[in-house]
């Protein structure tokens, strides 16, 4: 196992569940309880020192029991390395403690899922849309049920010529 | 009778009588005002608004409101396959579309495992530090344009244009161009284009000076950027800047130094790092890295290597378009590749370049089909704004047309 991976799941033996290395990128997932630990520990820990936020993603896995994947990737810029951490939120209940005391940055990334895929952030300062309008109705569009290609309007447009 | 100017005077202040040369000002009512800056708005490069917390003309809180120019590129990704999302990209920063043509084949072939052969590295390169080049000319123009000096537009417009034409020649298109290949890239340069390039090389480095002497003796210029827009070397870290927002504050951050990839390990050159973190270093930065990105054009087209400019798998990579309209087995793959796409591995990755604005990176996640199963565009205009706010507290509001400016922010990557 990755090094790093080893002394995260050292450090919380409960809250660790897998970690993958893949093509040079570690990710690992922790439970949702505590993910805010988790990152503060990466965060602080000097051996670590994830102090650069690269972005936080969600990811909508529709089958499984846990719906929803929130990912955050941070980066150290003394140590040249990086992480992935994730954490899997189920639909009934999808909040997920912010992150936005530890990187500032992930206030408007925090808010880009809530936007795009309505995963609440707790303690969140500002938790708005931010690439939607504010008061848009239909949903959270990266979602796999938001329909890709339109609902079916264009079918029933009658065109000239045709008889309606 | 019509008042005359001592009449109007008195009115207006209150003449203290043990000083009548220095009247006071009354008891102004003073009360923060709300000031909506955009989305039309000519410095905002775009569709952009800003909600402005106004004491007087200090700003008390700046609210960046995002998303005028959304258009589901992360969702458009789901739809179509690997293949079919390079011209997306070209729209994400538009004005240095070759670079995110760049960034996301990488991530896709980092996802594949593909290795580009010698040569397509080279010219990949030498294109992308040329993309640099107009990026961080149009940046100064209407950066310069913004704050009020007008005459350095025109000149760095001018030698855009030569480049332009450069991609014009290239790959058939100015701006939107979509030349680079999952694997390779789509046509070889000619003798021609060796030669325009290696004319501006030796064109180019005089203007750059001339570039410098405009701003450095116009005083405007000078004090509207030293001193504004000042963020710490630590909260630019936290808020994850990128680019030569970052390195004006001091963090010696660059991807093609730290994890180097294309051909940026063959030849010599550094990085650019500032100390203040305002807007003048930040300006340096870009300055120098055009004078970086020269050297390095003209390192690599040296040493230029011979050999094929895509990856030969044929699963993956696109054949050369000579054959698909000649031979059988190149016009079934053609076909196959856009129709149905090649089946990347299951699996997760993020791949992150040193695009001209910052780190611009991609993350996907495939389930082995010939889509994206997700795709998320780190773009740092979008990372960039949200830093807005704490850098525009306490300036003027004519300074926040500097801030925009020197993040050099696009809203076609940062609403996405």
């Amino acid at each position: 196992m990755h090094p790093t991976a080893a002394q995260i799941q050292e450090v919380f033996p409960d809250a660790f569940q897998t970690a993958v290395e893949w093509r040079g990128d570690l990710a690992i997932t922790v439970s949702r309880k505590r993910l805010h630990d988790v990152c503060r520990y990466v965060h602080d820990t000097p051996n670590l020192d994830f102090d650069y936020i690269v972005h936080v993603s969600s990811v909508d896995w529709p089958d499984d029991p846990e719906r929803f994947e929130v990912v955050y990737e941070a980066y150290s810029v003394c140590h040249r390395h990086r992480i992935r951490v994730k954490t899997r939120v189920p639909e009934d209940d999808c909040v997920v403690d912010s992150m936005t005391d530890i990187w500032k940055g992930a206030d408007f990334m925090e808010r880009e899922v809530f936007d795009m895929m309505g995963i609440r952030f707790r303690n969140h300062p500002n938790l708005t849309r931010i690439l939607m309008p504010d008061d848009y109705p239909e949903g959270y569009p990266l979602r796999k049920d938001f329909p890709l290609r339109g609902k079916g309007w264009r079918d029933t447009f009658t065109f000239i010529g045709e008889k309606s | 009778m019509k008042p005359t100017f001592e009449d109007q005077r008195e009115t207006i202040y209150h003449v203290d009588p043990a000083h009548p040369e220095n009247p006071a000002l009354p008891t102004l009512r003073t009360e923060e005002m709300m000031l909506n800056m955009g989305p039309q708005h000519p410095s905002t490069h775009g569709v952009l608004k800003v909600v402005l917390a106004l004491e007087g003309e200090r700003i008390v809180k700046a609210t960046p409101v995002l998303g005028f120019l959304h258009r589901g590129v992360e969702k458009l990704a789901e739809d179509g396959t690997y293949h079919q999302f390079i011209p997306h990209t070209d729209r994400l920063d538009y004005i240095c579309a070759m670079y995110n043509n760049f960034a996301y084949c990488r991530a896709v072939e980092k996802l594949v495992g593909i290795t580009v052969p010698p040569r397509a590295e080279y010219l990949r390169t030498i294109v992308a530090e040329v993309q640099r080049i107009i990026g961080h000319q149009f940046w100064l123009g209407t950066q310069a344009l913004d704050i009020g000096a007008m005459t350095v537009f025109f000149y760095a417009f001018r030698d855009r244009e030569i480049l332009l034409d450069f991609f014009d020649e290239l790959c058939g298109a100015r701006l939107t161009t979509s030349w680079y290949r999952i694997g390779g890239v789509e046509r070889d340069f000619t003798p021609e284009l060796v030669d325009t390039l290696r004319r501006f090389v030796e064109y180019f480095p005089p203007k750059i000076d001339e570039y410098v002497t405009f701003l450095e003796t116009n005083r405007i210029w000078l004090s509207r950027t030293k001193g504004v827009a000042v963020i710490s070397a630590e909260d630019a870290i936290s808020f994850g800047l990128s680019g030569p927002t970052l390195r004006g504050s001091g963090v010696d951050y660059d991807l093609r130094k730290f994890e180097p990839y294309g051909a940026y390990d063959q030849c010599e050159w550094s990085v650019p790092v500032g100390k203040n973190g305002d807007t003048y270093d930040r300006y340096w930065i870009r300055v120098e890295e055009m004078r970086q990105s020269l050297s390095m054009v003209r390192q690599l087209l040296e040493k230029l290597p011979d050999g094929p400019i895509m990856a030969d798998v044929p699963s993956v990579t696109l054949p050369p378009k000579e054959r698909v309209f000649n031979d059988l087995a190149s016009m079934i793959q053609q076909f196959k590749l856009f129709s149905t796409g090649f089946e990347a591995p299951r699996g997760e990755i993020y791949c992150g370049t040193e695009a001209a604005k910052g780190e611009l990176g991609f993350y996907i996640v495939s389930t082995g089909e010939g889509k994206p199963y997700r795709l998320k565009i780190r773009a740092p205009s979008f990372i960039h704004m949200g830093a807005f706010d704490h850098m525009a507290r306490g300036y003027m509001i004519a300074d926040v047309v500097t801030i925009f400016g020197t993040y050099d922010i696009v809203m076609g990557e940062c609403d996405r």
